[in-house]
């Protein structure tokens, strides 16, 4: 398979970048290009100009501070994985980000790339709404910061304006108690979530005191919170007891995807099953 | 088009190329390097692996572009000429292929393993070759060349 003709220019920096976006506005921005170059060999996306960011140093970073962990949007999946300041913060990234693709994906795929493209069944997005995360992107009229809720707006689509680009991914630090947790239903062959859950929880003296659980894959329109199940397990003890009544209303309401791989039944069933595994695990039962 | 300049087994090429050619048909159709293979052609199937600045990845799904300034490996330089890798020793002792077509991606992907984790154990090996596929040999022997090439097997005497 071979992608129409297309011309390619290595960007320099994200403003060099920017200002190849804007003279050309039928460009995309390539990044590790693992969404994106299989989509242009299908021809599903025949874009004019392609504007490599992947190599710019000021998009690969993960710098821990005091409120947040920035991550430059170039990071790879690899990159985040391995990296001890999310390793001991955030183990919803770790699970994540080791059950994208395999090791030679890991090695190329980009987070910002990821969130940017918004598959609805993409990990990265359900865990950014978990965690709170806040998507900085930056186009020819400056910076603009975005709460993950605010960024991914359904099907493919996020809150990018056009010539925007992502450029870091900020995700809080913990608060004492927090814990999260992913875990996903995956199509084998893609690796794709049918199912997947991120949950951050914090737990003080025995009972949880915040909570927000978010799902991808479940629903068409993209990654999604849960705000009934969040709700139903605030300020209560954390027991099974508690994650079950929860659990009970996950996906409810939610318009359910449904394709070869699964129904709406059974997809809504593994909604319950995998949050379920996913509060269980955060909360450390 | 992009001008492109890569190092390819030791050896720097610069070329003029398309850029819509994706790397795995310009390692075989510019540079004669067929022992990348071209498999499913979706990213899926490991067969096309290669080392790119020494990590592994998937030639089907990269631009020639996008490796300008970069270092490639791919089987054929794996080992020096007329020498065989500890890995090709092992796939071959441990009988890790019938057709043969996964192999080239199956012992550069098993490389980029044993260049971070020297002594994987069995699980770590199975793991590592989840963008692998391979239809013949039920992967058993596959591990076991690895295990082998990591110094982990005892093998029978002849």
């Amino acid at each position: 398979m071979i992608p129409q003709a297309v011309d390619y220019k290595r960007a320099g920096s994200v403003s060099e970048a920017i200002s190849l976006l804007a003279e050309n506005p039928d460009a995309k921005i390539l990044a590790g290009g693992h969404s994106l170059i299989p989509a242009m060999k299908l021809r599903l996306n025949s874009p004019s100009l392609l504007i490599d960011i992947a190599r710019i140093a000021e998009l690969r970073f993960i710098t821990a501070g005091d409120g947040a962990v920035a991550i430059g949007a170039a990071s790879t999946h690899n990159d985040i994985i391995s990296n001890a300041d999310i390793q001991s913060r955030f183990l919803a990234m770790v699970e994540a980000g080791e059950l994208i693709g395999d090791t030679q994906v890991r090695n190329m795929g980009t987070l910002g790339g990821s969130i940017a493209h918004a598959d609805p069944s993409a990990d990265w997005p359900g865990v950014l709404l978990a965690l709170n995360a806040t998507v900085k992107v930056e186009g020819a009229g400056g910076t603009r910061e975005i709460a993950a809720a605010d960024f991914f707006t359904g099907f493919f689509s996020t809150a990018l304006e056009e010539g925007e680009i992502v450029t870091e991914i900020h995700i809080p630090n913990p608060v004492a108690g927090a814990n999260s947790s992913y875990q996903k239903f995956l199509q084998p062959a893609s690796r794709f979530a049918i199912v997947g859950c991120a949950v951050a929880v914090v737990i003080t003296d025995g009972v949880i005191s915040e909570a927000k659980v978010a799902f991808n894959g479940v629903s068409g329109e993209g990654a999604f919170l849960d705000e009934a199940v969040s709700t139903a397990l605030l300020g209560k003890a954390a027991t099974l007891e508690t994650i079950e009544a929860a659990v009970a209303g996950a996906a409810e309401g939610i318009d359910i995807n449904e394709d070869h791989y699964a129904s709406k039944v059974y997809r809504k069933h593994l909604a319950k099953v995998y949050a379920k595994r996913a509060l269980v695990a955060a909360c450390e039962l | 088009m992009p001008k492109i300049s890569v190092t390819v087994n030791g050896t720097s090429y610069s070329h003029e190329v398309e850029g819509r050619l994706l790397l795995v048909h310009y390692l075989r159709d510019v540079l004669g390097l067929t022992g990348t293979h071209v498999g499913c052609d979706t990213s899926s199937c490991g067969a096309c692996t290669i080392h790119l600045d020494g990590k592994s990845v998937k030639s089907c799904s990269l631009l020639a572009a996008q490796a300008d300034g970069s270092s490639i490996t791919t089987i054929e330089g794996l080992a020096p000429e007329g020498e065989l890798h500890p890995l090709q020793v092992g796939f071959k002792e441990e009988h890790g292929l019938q057709c043969g077509f996964c192999t080239p991606g199956m012992i550069m992907c098993a490389a980029d393993l044993l260049e971070h984790n020297s002594t994987p154990s069995e699980q770590e090996i199975r793991e590592a070759l989840e963008g692998n596929i391979c239809r013949c040999t039920g992967y058993h022997n596959i591990v076991r060349a690895i295990q082998s090439a990591s110094g982990q097997l005892e093998t029978a005497a002849p």
